[in-house]
């Protein structure tokens, strides 16, 4: 008597219910999640350290000092430096995660539409367009900023472990260190702009009622995060910070 | 009017195809997009030649056959289907370039009838209630609040054109499906199978190669019928419910 409504076919998804991890990372929407997840986890982190390099403004002892705090975070609970290496190993499963993914869902998206139209027309905004390649250019930033400042690699001029603020003011008086940091923070409020907004949806917090006020948190985001990063190098280039 | 058109001509699916320049010149502000498109038809006809295959059916707006991308938009520069297209929307003299939707799940079939059966693989995967069949129900039966039932109906809108896949950048399919799970979602009658509607229909999306979700908006701005790009927001809080809730 009962009839099939589904005609033979693989099982479905409910049917083999895999593990949620693992329907998370088969998924387009899953994939999706991840990256919105591991979005908003930076952009908490952008947050928190934007508002920490404000203290550059203060001298070098509140700032080194802070540097130093950073390392005791968590005490007495956390022993020396847990704290740090604990938002550290956070922050990189979040990049890794985010880019990975990143990575394979563009590569989906460009198979899906091989064939461009004949006539085209630019229409998306600046961000949504911008997404991919400010991305890349995040990635590539985030490197050059850890083997600069953290652990000294490629800093110009004597990288001294412990003095952050000297080390900030060394990179920021070379033309080249400005350039890439400048240009790196405008690809990050981009990227933030839509970003912030994005994750809203993929994480189905968006509707129609609230859609104003996210997209002014997500342009607020923007413009807080890029005028605070910003202002450390334009600080020591005008010699607030020497 | 008189009008240059720039169409999509291709043999097969398996052949490449290229955009070939016809002119019209008997053209009325009042004909439709296809009406425009028989004119030449029977133009080819007459010299003997092959005329151009386009999908069409009701010629209403409802049935969603209708499928062109008109100068880079699907279904041209009006808010409805291409059916419901008028010629007044063009100026005389002008250029028109006519392309079938592109997407890697949607092949051309010939000339700008594309394969949507990937369409109706998602629907069988989920699209559906559980319901006796045979006799209809009393209608006072089973209550609906107001505003569920408008919500339902306001996705309901969705005549499975695939005009949002066209559309996007990515040739996803996310509003189509947004569009289908929250009309029975949000239905105590779709109650049964909301999880497994959910979690199956996206999983059939995905494996029929549709690419992922940008939000870049294209989609809402293409669908005819008004489906809102929340749609999306809706169905993506779905899955995660869904997610969460299948016992495994
Ligand atoms: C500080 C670093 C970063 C932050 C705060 C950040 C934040 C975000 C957020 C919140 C989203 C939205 C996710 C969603 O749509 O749900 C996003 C999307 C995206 N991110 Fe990042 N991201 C960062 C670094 C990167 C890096 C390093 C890459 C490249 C490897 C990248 C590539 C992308 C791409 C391609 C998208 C997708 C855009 C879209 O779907 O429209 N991001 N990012
Ligand atoms: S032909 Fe039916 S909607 Fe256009």
């Amino acid at each position: 008597m009962a009839l099939t409504t589904r005609p033979e076919q693989r099982p479905t998804q409910a049917e083999r219910r895999p593990s949620i991890a693992l329907s998370f990372w088969q998924s387009t929407l899953g994939k999706k999640i991840v990256m919105g997840v591991t979005g908003l986890i930076m952009i908490g982190y952008l947050c928190v350290h934007m508002l920490g390099n404000t203290k550059i403004f203060f001298g070098p002892e509140e700032f080194n000092a802070y540097g130093h705090w950073l390392r005791v975070m968590g005490a007495p609970v956390l022993h020396h430096q847990w704290g740090l290496w604990i938002a550290r190993v956070v922050l990189l499963a979040s990049v890794i995660l985010h880019g990975v993914s990143a990575y394979q869902l563009s590569r989906r998206d460009i198979k899906a539409r091989p064939q461009k139209y004949v006539h085209t027309k630019p229409r998306m905004s600046y961000a949504t367009r911008t997404m991919r390649w400010g991305g890349v250019i995040l990635g590539l930033f985030i490197v050059w900023h850890v083997l600069d400042l953290t652990t000294g690699t490629t800093h110009s001029g004597g990288f001294q472990e412990g003095h952050p603020y000297q080390n900030v003011v060394d990179t920021f008086s070379t033309w080249y260190g400005n350039v890439i940091y400048i240009v790196a923070m405008l690809a990050m409020g981009l990227h933030v702009r839509h970003g912030f907004w994005s994750a809203a949806q993929t994480l189905g917090a968006g509707n129609r009622t609230r859609d104003r006020a996210l997209k002014a948190i997500a342009n607020a985001l923007a413009i807080v995060l890029t005028v605070g990063f910003i202002s450390v190098p334009v600080g020591v280039m005008t010699g607030v910070v020497s | 009017m008189k009008l240059t058109l720039r169409v999509w001509r291709q043999q097969n699916a398996d052949s490449p195809g290229a955009m070939a320049t016809y002119q019209v010149d008997d053209v009325s502000q009042d004909m439709s997009f296809l009406e425009m498109l028989d004119v030449l038809n029977e133009e080819l006809i007459l010299k003997g030649e092959e005329p151009v295959a386009f999908d069409h059916d009701c010629r209403e707006g409802i049935c969603g056959a209708c499928s062109l991308v008109i100068n880079g938009d699907a279904h041209g520069p009006e808010r409805t289907t291409t059916c419901q297209l008028h010629m007044r929307s063009f100026q005389d003299g002008d250029t028109i370039d006519i392309e079938p939707w592109r997407a890697a799940a949607f092949p051309v079939i010939k000339d700008l009838v594309v394969d949507r059966s990937a369409f109706d693989r998602v629907i069988q995967a989920g699209g559906y209630i559980t319901a006796p069949t045979g006799s209809a129900p009393e209608a006072h039966a089973t209550p609906v609040p107001k505003a569920d039932a408008d919500y339902a109906f306001e996705h309901a809108e969705c005549i499975g054109c695939g005009a949002c896949v066209a559309a996007c950048p990515n040739g996803a399919a996310m509003l189509f499906t947004s569009a289908k799970v929250n009309h029975l979602n949000v239905l105590p009658q779709g109650s049964p199978e909301r999880e497994t509607r959910v979690l199956d229909m996206v999983s059939q999306m995905d494996a029929e190669g549709f690419g992922g979700c940008t939000l870049t908006g294209e989609c809402a701005t293409a669908c005819p019928k008004g489906i809102p790009l929340f749609s999306i927001t809706a169905m993506n809080k779905e899955w995660l419910r869904a997610s969460r809730k299948v016992k495994r």
